[in-house]
């Protein structure tokens, strides 16, 4: 059973809901992504996303745009990643997703690529520009390799489509919650709720959680409420390591994830 | 060589759609859409009725007998796009667009442009047939070519200048993307290059084609040698589809920049390698790491780091040759053609033009080059100015 998986099945039984945490690796620097892990290991987070950095990240909103260039200014590259990852792996047994754009695989091979991967000690990707349609050599590679292959699906992604994409999917389907890209986000929508409600009815293979534009306790309470079995979190993370200074930053990071991790139980 | 409507969107291994899935029934809806009025004779009554009576179809092919003499070899045929209402060949596709958004009944048009023509261009169908047109244009580009940006305003557009990344095309098109996932449901994205996820690089084929046909249609024998410029490859793929079948020989060209062995070009054909960008598989320009790379070129138009997936099939193919221009010989090109046939090109087509001089003297009297000249060069002048007061060499010519 993959780590994810195991994840998933250990909250069950708890009868809890997944916390997963994002933060994009080497931004703002690369002690600031370790404290910051170390933080959200011991606030409660459930999975970690790593972000790998992509110079063109259509699918992000300014926050992890922005963190997307400052990881490439700070140097990471694809073997420094990997080294930072197999130092996290050294330190936790958490489940480990790594989320990048499909250029960055398709360039390395995707046998290549997912082989370092899940040597490294990752668990599940998540490519947010890999149709279904495109998806063929990269199922593949990552069934080889017993890696989780976590897709997207949006608001108005139809049954019949829901459930192609629900049966490539392993780990979690990733839910996007607004017409938009990431990070930005008013209020939780109508349509949003509908749509979990609806996909939640779905997909039974798989846990379905709900991503974007998601930063506090309320937003997380409302979605576990109406059946997320995940929330995920990313530019929120992001915008404290910004703003607060590295002395502080493991116990700041500590202190946000308890939070919202209290709204999972 | 038969290449029509790519099976499941690719194009060989080209093209594909690399999308978010938020933007999957769109997309979906688009091809829809647009197969069903791909054939529609009303349709093609409508449109060939704004091209003709709106946009000036059909452009003149002109013999450049001047230039043609200077060089001294092939004749030099130029198919003048650069007459078109707008002054480039962008409007044929935009009004193509703009008439299918407005039966699917969208309101809102988004498009990305580089050297902006493609944002007047959209502006101006948009103006023409009732529509809100906002164009994300890098920042970059807004600077050196701040004609086109008050041009777009004054026809109604609304332009975002696009401050992040590289602040160019490629940046604009990102934009422009992260819009439509946005917009969704009321926004219809007009893709001005035959670049991007399925339907769009077979759809602005299609509509820039009738410079292809044309060309046929005018010249008495099919041409020896035919040659386009090619950015994302929106004139070049009108000008080669039609003639894909003859025994033309088709020649793009790319921006060179400062030379294909420095990191300052944009020819990701003749230099690139195979990648994944703006939901279409082709060859691109990016580092090993899987990174773009910024790219370089004199003109804005041509200043993207990947190319339309049919060109990158066309190229494995070997069905058209593909090679690179720099800076200084579209200078070199652009000054010449001015002065011999009193028709400033834009740099994008002297691209284009510099090659035939290249080439047409090395081939008999007998044949016969055409040259498609996409654009007119007035945005270009203040470009052109200032590199000659950097450079010395070319002012001589003046």
């Amino acid at each position: 059973m993959s780590r994810i998986k195991e994840k998933f099945s250990e909250l069950k039984s708890k009868k809890e809901k997944a916390l997963v945490s994002y933060i994009m690796v080497g931004y703002p620097s690369e002690s600031a992504t370790l404290s910051a892990i170390r933080g959200l290991v011991k606030g409660g987070a459930d999975i970690i996303e790593l972000g790998f950095p992509f110079s063109d990240p259509i699918a992000d909103g300014p926050v992890i745009q922005k963190a997307s260039t400052g990881s490439l200014n700070n140097g990471i590259k694809i073997e420094k990643f990997f080294k930072l990852v197999k130092k996290i792996r050294s330190e936790t047994n958490i489940p480990l997703i790594l989320m990048t754009y499909t250029n960055i695989l398709y360039k390395q091979g995707y046998q290549k690529f997912i082989k370092t991967a899940k040597n490294a000690g990752i668990d599940g990707l998540i490519l947010p520009d890999m149709a279904i349609e495109e998806s063929k050599g990269y199922l593949l590679a990552a069934k080889k390799q017993k890696m989780d292959t976590i897709f997207l699906v949006s608001p108005n992604t139809q049954k019949n489509r829901l459930l192609k994409i629900a049966k490539a999917t392993s780990g979690f389907l990733y839910m996007v919650a607004v017409f938009g890209t990431t990070g930005i986000q008013t209020k939780i929508h109508q349509y949003t709720i509908d749509a979990l409600k609806s996909t939640k009815r779905t997909v039974k293979n798989v846990p379905v959680g709900v991503g974007f534009g998601i930063s506090n306790e309320k937003d997380v309470k409302k979605y576990v409420s109406v059946g997320a079995d995940a929330v995920i979190v990313g530019s929120a993370n992001i915008k404290i390591m910004e703003n607060t200074p590295k002395s502080k930053l493991e116990g700041t990071v500590f202190r946000f994830t308890k939070k919202l991790k209290h709204q999972t139980k | 060589m038969k290449i029509g409507i790519p099976k499941d969107g690719r194009f060989g291994d080209f093209g594909g759609k690399y999308i978010p899935e938020t933007l999957a029934p769109a997309i979906e809806d688009l091809e829809n859409n647009y197969l069903k009025i791909r054939n529609d004779l009303t349709f093609k009554k409508e449109l060939n009725k704004f091209l003709a009576e709106y946009a000036g179809r059909p452009t003149p092919l002109y013999l450049a007998k001047n230039l043609t003499k200077k060089i001294g070899g092939a004749k030099i045929y130029l198919k003048r796009e650069d007459l078109l209402h707008g002054g480039a060949h962008k409007i044929n596709n935009t009004l193509g667009q703009a008439l299918l958004a407005k039966r699917m009944g969208k309101k809102r048009i988004i498009a990305e442009t580089g050297a902006g023509q493609h944002g007047v261009a959209t502006a101006m169908a948009c103006a023409c047939l009732d529509l809100k047109a906002e164009i994300y244009m890098g920042y970059v580009d807004t600077e050196r070519q701040k004609q086109n940006v008050f041009r777009m305003e004054l026809l109604g557009a609304k332009v975002h200048s696009v401050k992040s990344g590289s602040q160019t095309l490629k940046d604009a098109i990102n934009e422009a993307m992260r819009d439509w996932i946005t917009n969704v449901n009321s926004t219809y994205y007009l893709l001005g290059s035959a670049v991007g996820p399925h339907p769009y690089p077979l759809m602005v084929r299609d509509f820039q084609s009738v410079i292809g046909n044309e060309i046929k249609k005018q010249m008495k024998k099919i041409p020896d040698t035919v040659i386009a410029c090619v950015g994302g490859g929106s004139n070049a793929i009108g000008t080669f589809y039609p003639l894909i079948d003859s025994k033309a020989e088709i020649i793009g060209i790319e921006a060179g920049g400062k030379g294909l062995n420095t990191l300052h070009h944009s020819a990701p054909l003749a230099a690139g390698t195979k990648g994944v960008l703006h939901g279409m598989m082709t060859y691109l320009m990016q580092d090993a790491q899987g990174q773009i790379q910024e790219t370089h070129s004199i003109s804005a138009g041509l200043d993207y780091p990947g190319v339309g997936p049919e060109h990158s099939y066309l190229k494995d193919k070997k069905r058209v040759k593909y090679k690179a221009i720099t800076d200084d010989e579209v200078i070199d090109a652009f000054l010449i053609l001015t002065r011999t046939e009193g028709i400033i090109p834009a740099l994008e087509s002297a691209h284009a033009i510099a090659y035939a001089m290249k080439i047409a003297k090395k081939m008999k009297k007998t044949q016969s080059i055409v040259v498609t000249l996409s654009g007119r060069g007035d945005k270009d002048i203040g470009i052109v100015q200032e590199y000659m007061k950097k450079n010395v060499k070319n002012k001589r010519k003046i």
